[in-house]
């Protein structure tokens, strides 16, 4: 029974990491880089919703719809403001250095703003759960939830970008900046409204992540930012049913691990699992391979 | 005499004598006593970062693939040293040929650790090949603590549980004791020994770019399928490049070990943060250009002490001065403001030449 309940605990975890991971790989697909700012954005939406619940006295919904608001701007700000202008730099490595400045900047106001005290984040969700098997098993209500959101926003996702006006302009922009805009794509506004999804999904994250796990720092989006990087690369970046499913499965791995191996060793073994499938699949579980060309 | 030479002979001496003209005035002004005991105690730090910002450019500027994961085979170089350091204190009193000992054991663990890991890590290629290096360095951050090392009358004992996990004798003393690390390791660190680090790195890094290996590296970086296809042999270069980078971050690992009597793995001195401050020192610096990384290493590990007095702000203004620094390096329209505006000061050069 215990087995269930850690697999239960690990899917739960795997989906904020798949919602993460969302933003992640959708950000690469359109704009090739890696945003190592997203960890962060998470952990602003996160205060968000703490303020407008605990100091404005809002109901949790509220405080969710705040946190997607500011992180969607906020996404969105950004990426005009700091990467915009390095989209066409002749290395690729400098908009990537300006992400991390980006991610100090809002760990730094973060910290001057909100204090570097832990704060205890309530819970969106009120409900208990569920108990089956005669009480032996309890699913909380955050692990259902959590799940259902993910289930829910992947679904959506995977819609809007087959089926949609933007979501096609996206897959365009993703396969040939050059050719979309002859096309007569609005090559900026479509990033922009990725980096804007891609923000409103952290915020969400961060919402689920903190009811699950409730002490917030300035630092708590990073080391989630980063498995969620990892689950995007497992999962093949680039890719949205990819990021979902590497999510997932690190999430499980993650915490069946800290159950059954040891707590400190968890995280080695997510990155060691991550090590083996890039070997034997160097473009992750559902990566295209590319052939190379001189 | 100097116009003889070639240019990048020229150059490398130039950047030779900055770093000697460097370490002359600082010790000018430690023996006069006009630098704070802050500052001083800076200057080990310094050379650690200015090593670990020119071995981290061999990869990413020279050899041309990105790696996350630099500051993990610091860690090995300064726990293997630090552990040996510890073992021998009271065995080899001469602190200097201690410290030597362990400086040559720090950079033979951190290589073979570079070869372990490299054939693996780099049939990878790009993004994936970055994340692999960050894997890598956080899974040796937390092998590191969760090892106990105790030794008592029967010899060495290993856990990888807790100090009871050992099953010591009595009279057994712990070495390494998981995430409290190593205490108790001799400060051996001096600033005289951490520029002649720096020197030998430079020495060896710059004449690797000079010479043939290092331009059949330069060439898998420039086209892979075209140096592949003019027979150069693409994986022994590439695992050369990144062994010896791996060996000299070892060695910075062994000056951060003897420089604090404390020795432990944490996010921000093994983990990912710092590769990523060290990768920060080589792209602000200029990829691939070895004086960039040394002053960008200077200046940046001193910034956040010369803003010391701002107190909470430090951090937040360092963010913003990176964050302008890259836009105002690299962005095309800031490239080409740059050549409007600030023509008049280069013609003016070039008149002088």
């Amino acid at each position: 029974m215990s087995f269930i309940s850690y697999l239960i605990n690990g899917l739960s975890l795997g989906s904020v990491y798949a919602i993460i991971a969302l933003g992640y790989t959708m950000v690469y697909g359109i704009a090739k880089m890696l945003n190592f700012a997203h960890g962060d954005v998470i952990m602003i939406g996160a205060y968000i919703a703490l303020l407008t619940m605990s100091q404005a006295g809002m109901s949790p919904v509220i405080a969710v719809i705040a946190a997607v608001i500011v992180c969607t701007v906020l996404g969105v700000v950004i990426e005009r403001v700091a990467y915009k202008p390095l989209r066409n730099a002749s290395s690729s490595l400098a908009v990537l250095i300006t992400a991390i400045g980006v991610s100090y900047l809002l760990q730094n106001i973060a910290l001057l703003v909100f204090g570097a005290n832990t704060q205890t984040f309530p819970s969106v969700i009120k409900w208990n759960g569920i108990t089956i098997a005669d009480g032996q098993l309890n699913i909380s209500g955050v692990t259902i939830v959590t799940i259902a959101a993910c289930l829910i926003i992947m679904i959506v996702l995977m819609t809007f970008v087959q089926k949609s006006k933007p979501g096609q302009a996206m897959r365009a922009v993703s396969e040939d900046k050059d050719a979309a805009q002859l096309m007569g794509i609005n090559v900026n506004g479509t990033i922009a409204l990725t980096f804007a999804i891609g923000s409103a999904l952290a915020a969400i994250a961060g919402v689920l992540l903190c009811s699950a796990y409730p002490s917030l720092t300035p630092y708590t989006g990073a080391m989630p930012g980063i498995k969620a990087f990892v689950a995007a690369v497992f999962g093949g970046i680039g890719s949205i049913p990819g990021a979902f499913i590497g999510g997932l499965l690190l999430g499980i791995i993650e915490i069946l691990g800290r159950a059954y191996i040891s707590s400190q060793m968890a995280d080695a073994l997510v990155f060691a699992v991550l090590i083996i499938v890039l070997l034997v699949k160097p473009t992750g579980l559902l990566g295209k391979k590319i052939q190379e060309k001189v | 005499m100097l116009k003889k030479m070639n240019k990048t002979t020229k150059s490398n001496l130039i950047t030779y004598g900055i770093v000697i003209a460097a370490f002359v005035i600082m010790q000018v002004l430690i023996s006069t006593g006009s630098v704070s005991s802050l500052l001083e105690g800076l200057m080990v730090p310094l050379c650690i970062y200015v090593i670990l910002a020119v071995s981290l450019n061999l990869v990413v500027g020279i050899l041309g693939e990105l790696s996350l994961g630099h500051a993990g085979f610091m860690c090995v170089g300064a726990f293997s040293s630090a552990f040996f350091s510890k073992c021998m204190r009271d065995v080899i009193t001469v602190a200097p040929l201690r410290f030597f000992l362990a400086l040559l054991i720090g950079i033979a663990v951190a290589a073979v650790f570079g070869i372990i890991i490299g054939i693996p890590v780099l049939r990878l290629k790009g993004d994936y090949l970055a994340i692999v290096t960050l894997a890598f360095g956080e899974i040796i951050k937390n092998l590191v603590n969760v090892l106990f090392i105790g030794k008592d009358s029967n010899g060495f004992h290993f856990s990888t549980k807790d100090v009871m996990g050992l099953n010591m004798e009595p009279d057994g003393t712990v070495l390494v004791s998981g995430p409290q690390g190593i205490t108790g390791t001799p400060k051996d660190s001096t600033f005289l020994i951490g520029f002649i680090l720096v020197l030998i790195t430079l020495f060896i890094v710059m004449n690797l770019i000079n010479s043939r290996d290092g331009r059949a590296i330069m060439s898998i970086r420039d086209n892979r399928i075209a140096a592949e296809s003019v027979g150069i042999n693409i994986t022994k270069y590439k695992l050369m490049a990144f062994t010896i980078s791996a060996a000299l971050a070892g060695g910075a690992g062994v000056l951060y070990a003897h420089n604090l009597s404390t020795l432990t793995a944490n996010t921000n001195n093994f983990g990912y943060n710092q590769s990523i401050m060290i990768l920060v020192f080589v792209v602000l610096g200029g990829i691939g250009n070895i004086r960039g990384s040394i002053i960008a290493a200077v200046i940046l590990t001193l910034l956040p002490e010369l803003l010391r007095g701002l107190a909470d702000y430090r951090m937040l203004i360092y963010a913003i001065v990176l964050i302008v620094m890259m836009l105002f390096n690299w962005a095309p329209k800031a490239i080409e403001w740059r050549e409007k505006h600030l023509s008049f000061f280069r013609k003016k050069k070039e008149a002088v030449k």
